[in-house]
């Protein structure tokens, strides 16, 4: 097996988290799966924030878990990568944002 | 036009390949096979209760050929029954209490006898009378434009295939133009009263997911098929049954050729639920063969495994004997006990 980071195979064990901690990890699972579940936001609004924010935190457990979420859901290609583009067009305008902070500074050290 | 397994020659079209397939492999020693899971519960071996439904394959020819179709159907599939053996149903259906009759194909409408069979058969009474219905066939030649007041004629309960409210995930599945035209058919069945409120004519759609993952939650799907199909083309529908594709024929053959095959059959597995494996549907349906012999189900039938029983055709059929036997089962039957189940009436449990 070729040696990487991570093996999409481990995505099938993250149950196994609570063998070492069982207490925390059956906590950690109650309330994700709580999350999910319908509420104020529907299932399906949640597994399209859900993939939207696994590509901002750029897990490829997540991307996978979510994107099968979502086609299981019947979730269109089109809608999914509108998600993405709201989580980069955030993420964008999160750095661009800060571009006044290096204005400010810009503005206060010149002459 | 795409051809079946079968006229491309492709290894699959062999069904004891696919056994093989489903026998062997990961199933060796990485996954538990479908009989150690359910002996674990004491579920083995799996036994018919009452026989409520007769499915009847009245042939395997069809004006599509889906890419995950589990039968193979196509146009160049020219196993058709014929008004012998549809004599022989009959015969058999005056004297058993089912109290649903499901003719399914291929394009059941394609079978020469079909209107008759369904005319013969509405004679007999079966509270549910269902045609299983791919929608195209009805403006596929003008001769079947007046299938809806057929349909309605007969109070068939039309359950019809739509593997999703787009086009593209749709033509993708079921080949291009299928949606369209899938929509206009729907447009028809409401115009003659499916699907409507209060009319008595009932109008399902069957939802199965277009590629290598497992169907949603069947309730979640209805609502948003409702809306989409309310909104973008006026269609009104009673209920959506969410159907697992079952890993045997061309759908296995897609999972293999995509590289899918193991992944696939790992999230089955680990969606397995005890409860579902109460009422899979070999438990109260019997499965008739174009040429009359009898299976389990539709799926076994797919894989040429006749029921385990010294009656094997519709000629010969004795209930008493038939219902004394063991369902005979595979990793394919995975497919209906993962999550919320899966049977030609969506889910189970
Ligand atoms: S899935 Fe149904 S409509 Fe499609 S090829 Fe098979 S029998 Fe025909
Ligand atoms: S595939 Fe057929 S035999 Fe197996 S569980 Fe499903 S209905 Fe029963």
């Amino acid at each position: 097996m070729s040696k990487t980071y991570y093996d999409p195979a481990d995505l099938r064990k993250f149950g196994n988290i609570t063998d070492w901690n069982e207490e925390l990890g059956d906590k950690f699972f109650e309330y994700y799966n709580s999350v999910f579940k319908e509420g104020a936001l529907s299932g399906r609004e949640k597994a399209l924030i859900a993939l939207a924010v696994a590509h901002t935190i750029q897990c490829p457990y997540c991307i996978d878990a979510y994107t099968g979420d979502s086609l299981k859901r019947g979730i269109t290609k089109q809608e999914m990568m509108e998600a993405l583009h709201v989580a980069g067009a955030i993420r964008g305008g999160a750095s661009l944002v800060h571009g006044v902070q290096m204005m400010n500074k810009v503005n206060k050290l010149e002459m | 036009m795409k051809k079946s397994l079968q006229a491309r020659n492709n290894d699959l079209a062999n069904t004891s390949r696919q056994l093989e397939i489903l026998s062997n492999g990961i199933f060796k020693d990485e996954l538990p096979t479908f009989a150690s899971k359910i002996s674990k519960t004491n579920q083995f071996p799996l036994r018919p209760k009452k026989l409520e439904i007769l499915q009847i394959n009245v042939g395997y020819m069809c004006n599509q050929v889906c890419a995950h179709c589990h039968v193979d159907a196509g146009p160049d599939r020219k196993e058709i029954m014929t008004k012998e053996t549809m004599q022989q149903c009959l015969s058999v259906l005056k004297n058993v209490a089912v109290h649903t009759l499901d003719l399914t194909g291929g394009a059941p409408e394609m079978n020469p006898h079909f209107r008759w069979f369904v005319e013969e058969a509405s004679k007999i009474g079966v509270t549910n009378f269902i045609v299983r219905s791919n929608l195209t066939i009805i403006l596929a030649n003008k001769k079947y434009h007046d299938l809806p007041d057929f349909f309605k004629k007969h109070n068939i309960h039309v359950v019809s295939s739509l593997p999703h409210y787009t086009r593209g995930k749709t033509d993708k599945q079921r080949g291009s133009g299928v949606f369209d035209k899938s929509i206009k058919a729907l447009q028809m069945l409401n115009a003659v009263g499916y699907g409507k409120p209060n009319s008595g004519l009932e109008l399902d759609l069957v939802y199965n997911p277009s590629g290598a993952f497992l169907p949603g939650n069947q309730q979640e799907l209805e609502n948003d098929f409702k809306k989409a199909l309310k909104e973008d083309f006026n269609i009104d529908f009673n209920t959506l049954f969410a159907i697992t594709n079952l890993p045997i024929s061309r759908f296995l053959d897609y999972l293999i050729a995509s590289d899918n095959y193991e992944d696939y059959m790992y999230a089955l597995v680990e969606a397995y639920n005890p409860s579902a494996v109460e009422n899979v549907m070999c438990t109260n349906t019997l499965s008739v063969s174009w040429d009359g012999f009898l299976y389990d189900c539709d799926f076994n039938q797919m894989l040429n495994l006749k029921v385990n029983n010294t009656i094997k055709h519709i000629a010969n059929y004795n209930e008493e004997i038939l219902q004394n036997r063991n369902i005979i089962i595979n990793q394919h039957c995975y497919g209906c006990t993962a999550g919320a189940g899966s049977s030609c009436q969506g889910t189970v449990a």
